[in-house]
């Protein structure tokens, strides 16, 4: 469907990049943090697979792509929250401001 | 020819000691390092004898050969630095001398330096001497030279101050240090200047291109003037400065009798026998240069030589302490061949003041090791320097007496001992060049017989009873083991038949045999002077009496001018303290720690600053750092799209 | 008249724009997490209009099956379900919302201002084209990556017992 102009979906993906972006900035809890992580992670997806369908319509890697960036973001979740989880335990709260003990 | 794997198998021996010994034998080795050092250096001097022995039998003209040369550094098509083994007499003469001496030192020293807790590092110091006095003196090159000349200079500071928890040796160690490294500047500097207007570093080359009246080197180098003298001349003249310091000529000499700290037969070998004569050599080695191209320079070897030896043996007449004595005696005897070099000419018979010379280095060294050994005996005995502490003597130490008696003659020029022939030798050379030297040096022959004769007797006879009780002789010792008293008869051989060798048919300016005449009339009167000084010396020292005390009464201002080393240490330290450091020392000093430390230190403060500064944008969270990150890499972006693309 | 799919993906870009935002400025955590559910179901449904279907698919059911739950999981296990959560800083908030756009600025003028050139043929996206491509051996294949990211995978398992698992001296 070649209607829709790529322009319009990268501009999509740039703002809600960017969204992401600014809720990895301004939220103070950790796990809204990365929900703002998230919504980067798969506007670069998007990207990828736009990018495929657009200008390399014969090849299928950036699909591949897509797949393994999900595969990542799964693991990279996990990660991050067992760390919030550990975090949470041993200092009771998981506010990005005040996990600052590794200052200078 | 001799066969190259014996010489590079001379130099060699001494060098893999001193790796054995200084490196690996510090503990293991200890009791075999004197054996292993000794050996080695047997085995050397045996090579050397044989090497010189088939060079000079082989032919009768000889010219300097390049007999091994390995190109070290390559700097340009013309400049290179290369390592090599220069064969010709005087170098063979002189790698025979060297490891003569320092064979009979290392021999020596297993008796004198036994139970000295640093007997293996004193082993691997007098290697590493023996081989870069090695080196010196089959350099092809000035550069090859200059290096291992440092190394002499090393090795010389490090035997110096060998006892280094005494304060003197480490003073006096570090005065030879920068008494011959402030020489060996003018030396380098000197290197410079040859090696820039000839166009090469290689003796043979330097040489060939510097003595054609019609080269072009040597017209560039002789063409232009600063200060009244032309390139050349200031070149030669600060390589003799080098020469000068290593050879301690007057001015430079100051460092020579401080080192009589170091070990007895350190002093022996490297301070009257060997390194010392290094400036000798070195002029020897650019002869036709300073004969043919620069004669203005040979004067000035010749009045440095001159001034030097009579300068010195007034000073000995003065000094009380044995080794001292020497150590003036030394310089005496250097300045000798300094000025026999200086008033010789090129080739032919005006050349004789050249082998002469040489043959005054090569008896010289023979007798002034065997009385430095001589001394070395005494002061294992009675643990003093001061001659105060000595009298009487002969009849516990005999072979000591007889050495020393036949060093004493050697040294004054008595026929048939070998100073005789060497010392005659230069004054006919002088006698024919200029009168007024031959007057000088005729005195000075008078004053050295008289000082050696007085140390003479006043170690071994003067007073009957012997030692002072302030310190009473060690009889254990009595007069040292076997491998102490072997050397030194050994040397008396050498000092008595050394001057026998017909010297000037192998050593000659030129390479042509010269057939030396000596006439018996020129010889009496040196002889009638010489037999003076030693009537003089006996009448005043020979029994212990008031009369040395009175005659130094009636003319004291002068003894204590004597005495005092004509206050040449007081003069150098009175420029040092009241010229150099308040004029040069002291605002090199405050440059140095306002101007250059203060920059150090303002950049060091400044950083700090600036890290103090920064230091606050490491607050720990974790949003401030993605925040920076994504700020930097928009402006990055910025940057590289809009005002680079 | 405007293409009926345009139109869809207008609509599917607003809502996928409307509930993203939503989900960084909600205060209440768990409203957020919804609010993130909602907009992964619109990208899942903008690949549906791209027609690539298995893209869509990988989508619902990992990121809306599996993050998600995982989020709204350890919200509740850190027991802030209801909880609203307190305002960023002031600065902070202006500071990064500056950055936000700067960013968006410099991007989006740069998507805009090249000129693309798509190519006119069809996005094959058939199962087994993509089994090729992920288990295969032949050109383009990615079956090293594939097997990387296996391991990824299970290391980052492990590393979430261990870094999560109650230490023995907490226990005690």
């Amino acid at each position: 469907m070649t209607a829709i102009p790529l322009t319009h979906i990268l501009v999509l993906s740039t703002l809600l990049f960017f969204i992401g972006v600014f809720g990895f900035l301004t939220r103070r809890n950790l796990i809204a943090m990365l929900m703002g992580l998230e919504l980067m992670l798969n506007s670069v997806n998007i990207n990828f697979i736009a990018f495929n369908k657009y200008l390399y319509p014969e090849q299928i890697e950036g699909l591949g792509f897509t797949i393994f960036i999900v595969a990542i973001a799964a693991a990279e979740a996990a990660v991050a929250i067992a760390i919030i989880i550990n975090l949470f335990r041993t200092t009771h709260h998981i506010d990005a401001e005040q996990a600052d003990s590794l200052k200078y | 020819m001799p066969s190259l794997n014996n010489l590079l198998l001379i130099l060699l021996l001494p060098f893999c000691s001193f790796l054995l010994l200084g490196l690996a034998g510090r503990k293991r080795l200890s009791p075999l390092a004197g054996i292993l050092g000794t050996t080695s250096l047997f085995i050397s001097a045996l090579l050397s004898v044989h090497s010189a022995w088939t060079y000079f039998s082989s032919t009768s003209s000889h010219k300097p050969e390049v007999a091994w040369s390995m190109n070290w550094l390559q700097f340009s098509d013309s400049l290179s630095i290369d390592m090599g083994v220069l064969v010709d007499p005087i170098s063979m003469m002189m790698l025979v001398v060297v490891t003569v001496v320092s064979f009979m030192v290392h021999l020596y020293s297993l008796g004198y330096m036994k139970g000295d807790e640093r007997f293996t590092t004193y082993y691997a110091y007098l290697s590493l001497f023996t081989f870069s006095m090695l080196g010196l003196v089959v350099s092809v090159n000035l550069f090859q030279i200059y290096m291992f000349w440092e190394l002499v200079g090393v090795s010389s500071f490090l035997l110096i101050g060998f006892y280094y928890d005494k304060p003197s040796a480490v003073s006096a160690s570090k005065k030879a240090f920068i008494v011959t490294r402030f020489a060996d500047l003018g030396f380098l500097i000197g290197i410079l200047i040859l090696g820039h207007g000839a166009e090469t570093l290689d003796f043979n080359t330097l040489i060939a291109r510097l003595t054609d009246p019609s080269s072009p080197w040597l017209g560039a180098l002789s063409a232009g003037s600063f200060l009244g003298a032309s390139a050349l001349t200031w070149g030669l003249l600060l390589v003799f400065m080098g020469g000068a310091g290593k050879s301690a000529m007057f001015p430079l000499h100051i460092w020579l009798p401080d080192a009589m700290e170091g070990p007895t037969p350190v002093s022996a070998l490297i301070h009257a026998a060997t390194m010392v004569v290094a400036g000798v050599y070195l002029v020897a080695r650019l002869f036709p240069v300073f004969a043919i191209a620069c004669p203005v320079a040979l004067d000035v070897v010749l009045w440095t030589g001159i001034i030097s030896s009579v300068f010195a043996a007034l000073i000995a007449c003065a000094q009380t302490d044995i080794k001292r004595v020497l150590a003036y005696s030394t310089m005496s005897q250097i300045g000798y061949m300094m000025f026999a070099l200086g008033l010789s000419g090129y080739g032919g018979e005006a050349g004789l003041g050249y082998t002469a010379s040489l043959f005054h280095l090569f008896t010289h060294a023979f007798f002034k090791a065997l009385l430095f050994l001589g001394a070395g005996a005494v002061i294992h005995m009675v643990h003093s320097n001061e001659i105060k502490d000595m009298g009487g003597l002969r009849k516990r130490m005999p072979v000591t007496h007889l050495a020393f008696l036949i060093g004493c003659l050697a040294i004054a020029g008595i026929p048939p001992f070998a100073g005789f022939f060497s010392k005659e030798e230069i004054l006919t050379a002088a006698y024919a060049a200029n009168p007024v030297i031959y007057w000088i040096a005729l005195i000075t022959a008078g004053l050295t017989a008289f000082y050696m004769f007085r140390l003479y007797y006043l170690i071994f006879w003067s007073r009957e009873s012997g030692v002072s009780n302030a310190h009473p002789v060690d009889e254990h010792h009595g007069e040292g083991t076997i491998s102490m008293k072997l050397p030194l008869l050994l040397l008396s051989v050498g000092a008595v038949i050394a001057g026998l060798v017909p010297f000037g048919n192998y050593v000659s300016s030129d390479g042509t045999p010269l057939h030396i005449h000596l006439h018996i009339g020129d010889a009496v009167l040196p002889v009638l002077i010489a037999l003076t000084g030693i009537g003089i010396a006996t009448y005043f020292y020979k029994t212990e009496s008031s009369k040395p005390a009175k005659l130094m009464q009636s003319m004291r201002v002068f003894y204590m001018t004597l005495h005092n080393k004509f206050y040449i240490d007081e003069i150098y330290l009175f420029i040092t303290k009241n010229i150099v450091f308040p004029l040069i020392g002291r605002p090199a000093a405050w440059f140095d720690k306002f101007v250059i430390d203060g920059t150090v230190i303002a950049i060091g403060r400044t950083t700090d600053r600036i890290a103090e500064t920064v230091r606050v944008m490491q607050t720990g969270r974790v949003q401030d750092y993605a925040l920076f990150f994504i700020a930097s890499l928009i402006t990055l972006a910025v940057f590289a799209i809009y005002l680079f693309h | 008249m405007m293409d009926p799919s345009l139109i869809a993906f207008y609509a599917i870009s607003a809502f996928i724009l409307v509930t993203g935002f939503m989900t960084v400025i909600s205060t209440r955590l768990f409203r957020s997490a919804i609010y993130l559910l909602f907009s992964l179901i619109g990208i899942a449904g903008l690949y549906f209009l791209l027609e690539v279907e298995f893209a869509a698919a990988v989508q619902i059911i990992v990121y809306v099956g599996g993050i998600v739950v995982l989020i709204i999981f350890s919200i509740f296990l850190t027991n802030q379900g209801g909880a609203s959560m307190p305002f960023p800083h002031l600065i902070r908030r202006n500071v990064g919302a500056a950055a936000a756009m700067a960013g968006a600025a410099v991007v989006g003028t740069l998507a805009a201002a090249y000129e693309w050139h798509p190519f006119p043929i069809t996005f094959d996206t058939s199962m087994s084209r993509i089994g090729h491509m992920l288990v295969g051996t032949g050109e383009g294949s990615l079956v090293l990556p594939f097997e990387l990211v296996s391991v990824l995978l299970l290391a980052a398992m492990i590393g979430c017992i261990v870094i999560a698992m109650k230490s023995r001296h907490e226990e005690k």
